[in-house]
């Protein structure tokens, strides 16, 4: 079979950052109605090719050819009007903005020079709508969970695939992890609408860490390790197995450890106690008993209230009713500061909004909570200070391992890293981890999840939410479903509980 | 290590361009008075263009390094000029009133009810900022307005001078040789980064500044840190104030301190902190403000017509301001990235992105 001329060709890639060379001589090669997908672990250049692609970094070397003539772009828009549509690894939208003007941002329906409006609105609706999303594209983006906040950025670059029919002219799409905080329904959803795309022959270009999504929509993979290129394949021709070593440069074997469901340790006497604790507009009141080594798994839905209630637990946002006691005594929940106080860790799942600090470095990031529990004036101890922050650089292995590195500078996947250290290394009684694998490769993923399992076992509680029922199944011993945000059961985790019970008791709303 | 290399990471140095145009800077007045550089002794205090430089500049700098811990967190102070006038008018009213201006008592008290002026002053914006939410540029316009007129009720809308040896010590007298002002901005400069990297203060007040949510959800009490920084940078204006109402032995309630919010604020930029917030660097903000007195200097220097003075002020600025950002040094001198190249999202904080690492190649 002969085969098409690639609509995208990159050769020779090279791009270096001071101390860091983040592409070393790729290839890359993307054919017209294909979905490809770019694959490589944390850090290995993946977010960076498609920046330099996109002309949101220089190119250092190397050449990039789109439908057989050679460019470079100096901007994003550039890159966009040449017919290549990006959705970044980090939301990149007006979040006071209502859903309706994301989408529309800097091509408003207009008549005579002035916006329509209505127009706007409804035809917002209608993709959103497309997308199996039931939300009020009137209200604020910030108002919407970060998945919904995802969706949007996907809305806003291609419609919902018959946009492109009516000539956008997005000849490349790009999605740089789309997945990483979609739950189920919103991963068919898209996989759907980039199947559409495939068939008016758009070339796809998708990145993920989970590879059974990858197994399931893409045709081609290209795998990067350390800045080189390993390997470009058909999914058809290398297995899962195969992938990881390729990606790895080593087998995994420890991915296998874990999927041997390990139900660790009983639980010791209860930590917390919420009586009634409820905001309107984010969680219906509701109960909640925390036990000293116990990890609570949040099941739900996008939007069910997983997200609100973690934010009500931390006094992230203000109950309007009900009490939390933690250690038997209670506690006022009206800012972060007295859930810190009372041994509460929360790791939100917006790391860029609502974790790091860009600006500084990965030691100041690591160890601002604890500073901020201290308060000003009692600064940690320098040599303490470094100690600590090694450990805990080398603990989650957080890459580069250079302490000065400016956080805004890591690779997404080690972003995630830095925000956990942060918290780890307060020592909390009650670590709340809100989608804390949220765009971290496998391997990584498997030894958060086996800290998650021996911090318990050290009496920590952990209340763990995360997208894939799977991991939250196998960590957990008891289960919290919410729907419709309300928490609607607590069910205690053993051998018969599968995946289809907990999916059961979503749908459902009750729990036999 | 190559001389590239160092050349490389001594440019990339954050205080690399802002020293660089003050060199410049002062070179550019050797043609104009060739004794620029020299300093002469003469009845025991030193005198020459650069004391002078250093004497009248301190005002600014004092203005400047608060105004730095304001922006930091990402605010700004509009009403420092008005604290300036308002610390001169009270010290100087409060001492016009005395029987002996002499007594030093007297000038103690002076100072300390202008500085208690300047505490208030502080205590109302970081109110408005942390409390009430109030944006920062409104909320310290009201005092930017208000307290020019406090200030000219103080004075009676007069120009009140007074004749005190000791107060005159502050802004205009000499110890050891030198201007007395240095070393009070030697003592408030060492004290502030005392404050705020002995102290964990620094670290603080970059990350609400860097990113104020992610600040909230870690525990940081950023109310108190605002107000703290207002409180201080309101401080270091009325200390600003006392000195330009010492050095001219009156207090104008009209005219002392008018648009130094400006050149503070320029200042702060030309030392390399974002007006967006997040890192800050006194050091840098003491260059800056050394920038903008030499500027000032040195158009009196090279005879700019009075016309033309504030043209050419700006056009100096702008061109420190382009020289500082690397997307425009990439085109014009063709460095083209290397290494320094950021995304869209990252250049408004790229005056601070100097890498730290030495890179040997
Ligand atoms: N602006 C930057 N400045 C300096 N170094 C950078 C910058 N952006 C990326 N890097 C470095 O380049 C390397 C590749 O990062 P990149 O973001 O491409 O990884 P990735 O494959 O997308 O990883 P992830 O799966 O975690 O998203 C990393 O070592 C990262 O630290
Ligand atoms: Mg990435």
């Amino acid at each position: 079979m002969a085969e098409p001329r690639p609509v995208l060709e990159m050769t020779g890639i090279v791009k270096e950052f001071p101390g860091v060379r983040a592409l070393s001589g790729v290839d890359f090669r993307l054919f017209p109605g294909e979905i490809h997908a770019l694959l490589g672990e944390n850090g290995a250049g993946k977010s960076t090719l498609i920046k330099v692609l996109t002309g949101v970094h220089s190119l250092d070397g190397g050449t990039i050819t789109l439908d057989g003539q050679s460019v470079r772009f100096a901007s994003p828009l550039q890159a966009q009007q040449a017919g290549i549509s990006t959705v970044y690894q980090e939301v990149n939208l007006c979040p006071n903005l209502s859903v309706a003007e994301n989408i529309f941002i800097g091509r408003e329906p207009t008549r005579a020079g002035r916006i329509q409006w209505k127009q706007l609105r409804r035809k917002a609706a209608e993709l959103v709508d497309r997308l199996g999303l039931d939300i009020d594209v009137t209200a604020p983006l910030s108002s919407y969970p970060l998945a919904v906040q995802q969706l949007v950025a996907i809305v806003r670059s291609v419609g919902t695939g018959d946009s492109v029919a009516e000539g956008s002219g997005t000849k490349v799409l790009i999605l740089d992890e789309p997945t990483s905080s979609l739950d189920r329904d919103e991963v068919l959803e898209l996989f759907a609408l980039m199947r559409r795309l495939k068939e008016q022959g758009v070339a796809i270009l998708f990145v993920s860490h989970f590879l059974d999504q990858i197994y399931e929509v893409c045709d081609r993979m290209t795998v990067l390790r350390n800045g080189t290129l390993v390997g470009e394949h058909m999914v058809s021709d290398l297995d899962q197995v195969g992938l990881v070593q390729l990606m790895i440069g080593k087998a995994l074997d420890q991915l296998e450890e874990l999927h041997d469901h390990q139900l660790h340790s009983g639980v010791g006497e209860p930590l917390l106690q919420a009586d009634g604790l409820g905001r309107t507009g984010g969680i219906a009141p509701f109960d909640l008993e925390i036990k000293k080594g116990e990890v609570i798994g949040l099941a739900g839905l996008l939007g069910s209230g997983r997200t609100e209630l973690a934010r009500l637990l931390f006094g992230a946002d203000q109950p309007d009713s009900g009490k939390v006691t933690i250690g038997g005594k209670q506690v006022s929940m009206s800012a972060p500061n007295d859930a810190i106080a009372a041994g509460v860790a929360f790791c939100s799942e917006n790391r860029k909004t609502e974790g790091l600090v860009p600006d500084l470095t990965v030691r100041e990031n690591i160890i601002l909570a604890l500073q901020a529990a201290r308060g000003w004036t009692r600064p940690i101890p320098v040599s303490q200070r470094d100690e600590l922050v090694a450990k805990y650089i080398k603990a989650l292995d957080i890459r580069p391992a250079n302490p000065e590195a400016r956080v805004g500078q890591l690779s997404g996947g080690n972003q995630q890293k830095v925000l956990l250290a942060r918290w780890l290394i307060t020592q909390p009684k009650l670590l709340i981890l809100d989608e804390p694998t949220r765009g971290i490769d496998i391997g990584a993923k498997a030894e958060i999840q086996k800290l998650v399992v021996s911090l318990s076992e050290d009496g920590m509680s952990v209340l763990y939410i995360a997208a894939e029922l799977e991991e939250v199944l196998r960590l957990s011993h008891t289960i919290g479903v919410l729907r419709d945000r309300r928490l609607v059961a607590q069910i205690a985790n053993g051998p018969e509980i599968t995946t289809s019970r907990i999916l059961e008791t979503i749908a459902s709303g009750e729990h036999q | 290590m190559t001389t590239t290399s160092r050349w490389r990471a001594l440019t990339h140095h954050q205080l690399f361009w802002p020293v660089a145009v003050l060199v410049v800077l002062l070179l550019v007045n050797i043609p104009f008075t060739p004794d620029f550089f020299s300093i002469r002794m003469s009845d025991g205090h030193l005198y020459g263009s650069l004391v002078s430089i250093v004497l009248f500049g301190s005002p600014l700098i004092l203005v400047a390094v608060g105004m730095t811990l304001v922006i930091a967190t990402g605010g700004i102070d509009l009403s420092v000029g008005a604290v300036v006038a308002i610390a001169g008018a009270l010290a100087c009213s409060y001492m016009s009133g005395q029987a002996d201006q002499n007594a030093l008592s007297g000038v103690l008290l002076a100072m300390g009810l202008a500085l208690l002026a300047a505490l208030v002053c502080g205590l109302w914006n970081g109110f408005l900022v942390a409390r009430m939410g109030i944006q920062p540029i409104i909320a310290t316009l009201i005092i930017m307005v208000a307290g020019r007129g406090v200030a000219q009720l103080i004075t009676d809308g007069q120009i009140i001078t007074v004749n005190s040896e000791p107060y005159k010590l502050i802004g205009g007298g000499y110890w050891l040789t030198l201007p007395f002002s240095i070393f009070v901005v030697a003592v408030v400069v060492a004290v502030t980064v005392a404050l705020t990297r002995r102290t964990a203060l620094g670290l603080l007040v970059e990350s609400v500044g860097g990113n104020a949510e992610a600040s909230r959800l870690v525990g940081i009490r950023s109310r108190r840190i605002k107000i703290m920084v207002y409180v201080f940078c309101a401080l270091c204006a009325g200390i600003a104030g006392l000195m330009i109402s010492s050095n001219t032995s009156a207090a104008d309630g009209n005219n002392a301190g008018l648009w130094i919010e400006l050149d503070a604020i320029l200042a702060v930029v030309i030392g390399g902190t974002s007006l967006l917030g997040g890192r800050f660097s006194i050091g840098g903000t003491v260059v800056g403000a050394l920038v903008i007195q030499t500027l000032t200097t040195t158009i009196y220097t090279i005879g700019v017509p009075t016309q033309t003075n504030l043209v050419f002020k700006a056009v100096v600025v702008i061109v420190v301001c382009l020289l500082q950002s690397p997307k425009f040094r990439a085109k014009v001198f063709g460095t083209k990235g290397r290494g320094r190249a950021t995304g869209p999202a990252e250049t408004a904080a790229v005056a601070e992105a100097a890498p730290k690492m030495e890179v040997s190649r």
